[in-house]
């Protein structure tokens, strides 16, 4: 049987209890998306840095709803800050990957292995930090739209 | 309790398990259970009845229409219209709710007329009058909530002033309170406008009677009363339907056809096009047969009984920890309560429960503009039919302390 435990991992508790990069950034020079899921109502909204070298320099998340979307969220600001704008849309498809969701219109097949990217560890030599625990949400269909809302908010953010 | 303590045994889906647990059913202001006489009702239209009506000379064909007319004059008599043919069928209360707007708006209304609606109401109860807005110019006007979770009627007279048509919930798929839909049709008529009522949550659960709430216009629909889903009702004063264009153009809606023209049926078949749903029909005549063995009166005194339960245990249970919104009074609500607990998101909350076998919805309950009103995105929410018990409410009250388990920081 599937457990809860396998859902609410420790560190996902503890992303959603502490969030990380939670606020705002000043809109211009930051850019800013926001994302609704209608089921819930729960919103994301991302602000984006991005330097003239196309880095990510700042970020900050905004919004509220379950643990599941605002953990991804925090978890994905730690992932995303200080790479590359090209890094971020390779986490996005391989985050997506990692839920199931292959998408072939991101630049790649959304396996791990054609984007150079290890889930499990840093293979490229990206750290992808606590993403893993949210592994278990595949096992719960309905929370993948959860996890992934702040994801599909950072691509249209990049794509602005 | 006043309903047969062996009822949940008439639905069949109650039987299951989920994650080892019995099913525990606390969706039903979502939609309902079907009971085994209503499953049947349906097999067997299809397995000795079913043909299409009002077409066929054949005795089969008018068996067919007696089944669909059969059943519209069951639904005719349980909430107490004047005649069934003011009973229009539809797909469900969405879509009479946008008959409604689409077909007395379009032919009543110019720009610049108001209709009244409330903060509480359903978005049937709001998006067909905000696309009429669009269409035609009219002016949209809004009953505020108060913190009771009641209508604040201070300001009706004001918001009344001029209007065209007052449009309330009777009962609200959120804080289950239940309105004073007699009185608010009195005021509405005194002032110049129409009464319509959403009874897509009263009818179900409460005594129904369309003449005495003086209404002129009810909406509700079969698959939260029993019946299958895929049939609704409008219910319309027969001045008001003759006087309304028709909705869809097609078969069954009209007299004669011809090259430069149509005229249309009789009402309700004009409000009817094509060829309808008639097992739903038959399926929602079995409901109402099915509740009217019950009774309505006992329907609502059990809720009432559970409600008052359910309230007691879960603050004597959870204490501060569990907010439950709307009247406080079990006798001027429903057995809808929305709730939150402690500061845990509502999906995580129905994700914990459901571990439990216990099904509540978590959401907005498509009652947005109410959700901001109560100041949150989202609540929980438990809601009750006749095959609830205490047992289930006790269930809840111990699920919930694996939510407090898993999130208490």
């Amino acid at each position: 049987m599937i457990g809860l435990e396998d859902l609410y991992r420790e560190i996902i508790l503890d992303h959603y209890r502490t969030p990380r990069n939670r606020g705002e950034l000043e809109t211009p020079p930051a850019r800013r998306a926001e994302g609704f899921n209608p089921l819930c109502g729960d919103e994301i909204i991302v602000y984006l840095q991005v330097d003239d070298a196309g880095v990510i320099d700042d970020v900050a998340i905004g919004g509220q709803g379950c643990s599941i979307s605002q953990s991804s969220a925090s978890m994905m600001s730690v992932a995303i800050k200080g790479r590359t704008v090209e890094e971020a849309r390779k986490l996005i498809v391989a985050f997506k990957g990692l839920m199931s969701i292959h998408e072939t219109d991101i630049g790649g097949d959304g396996s791990e292995t054609a984007l150079g990217i290890d889930l499990e560890g840093t293979s490229d030599g990206m750290q992808l930090g606590d993403l893993e625990a949210l592994r278990g949400v595949v096992k719960f269909p309905i929370r993948i739209k959860c996890a992934t809302l702040s994801w599909n908010t950072l691509a249209q953010a990049l794509n602005d | 309790m006043t309903l047969r303590s062996n009822l949940k045994s008439d639905f069949p889906l109650l039987e299951q398990q989920f994650h080892g647990q019995q099913l525990v059913y606390l969706d039903s202001a979502n939609t309902s259970q079907k009971p085994r006489a209503v499953i049947d009702a349906m097999t067997c239209y299809y397995e000795t009845t079913n043909a299409n009506v009002h077409r066929g000379s054949y005795e089969l064909a008018v068996r067919a229409t007696g089944a669909l007319e059969g059943a519209r004059a069951k639904v005719g008599a349980f909430i107490n219209a004047a005649s069934s043919s003011e009973i229009v069928f539809t797909k469900n209360a969405t879509e009479s709710m946008n008959l409604l707007a689409h077909c007395w708006g379009e032919h009543s209304l110019t720009a610049g007329d108001a209709v009244v609606i409330t903060e509480m109401e359903h978005h049937a109860n709001i998006v067909p009058w905000h696309m009429l807005r669009a269409r035609k110019g009219i002016e949209l006007r809004w009953i505020p909530v108060d913190e009771s979770g009641h209508l604040d009627l201070s300001d009706l007279d004001r918001l009344l002033d001029g209007a065209k048509l007052l449009s309330v919930t009777a009962m609200s798929n959120v804080l289950g309170t239940l309105n004073p839909i007699a009185a608010l049709a009195e005021t509405a008529h005194d002032a110049g406008a129409l009464m319509a009522v959403d009874a897509s949550q009263y009818v179900p659960h409460v005594p129904t009677d369309v003449q005495a709430l003086g209404a002129d216009f009810l909406v509700f629909t079969g698959h939260k009363m029993l019946a299958p889903m895929g049939i609704g009702v409008l219910w319309a004063r027969a001045e008001h339907l003759e006087a309304m264009p028709p909705f869809l153009g097609g078969g069954e809606m009209i007299l004669n056809v011809t090259k430069d023209g149509f005229t249309t049926n009789d009402v309700p078949w004009k409000f009817e096009a094509g060829t309808p749903m008639v097992a739903e029909a038959v399926g929602l005549g079995a409901a109402v047969d099915y509740l009217s063995d019950l009774g309505m009166d006992n329907v609502r005194q059990h809720e009432v009984e559970l409600t008052a339960y359910a309230l007691r245990t879960l603050s004597e249970r959870h204490g501060d920890k569990i907010t439950v919104h709307g009247p406080a009074e079990p006798a001027e609500r429903g057995g809808v309560m929305s709730f939150a607990y402690g500061d845990v998101h509502p999906h995580d909350v129905a994700q914990v429960l459901d571990q439990s076998g216990i099904a509540v919805r978590a959401g907005h309950h498509c009652a947005k503009p109410l959700m901001d009103v109560l100041g949150t995105s989202a609540t929980s929410r438990a809601s009750l039919y006749v095959y609830n018990d205490k047992s289930d409410l006790d269930k809840l009250a111990d699920a919930l302390s694996a939510v407090d388990d898993i999130f208490s920081f």
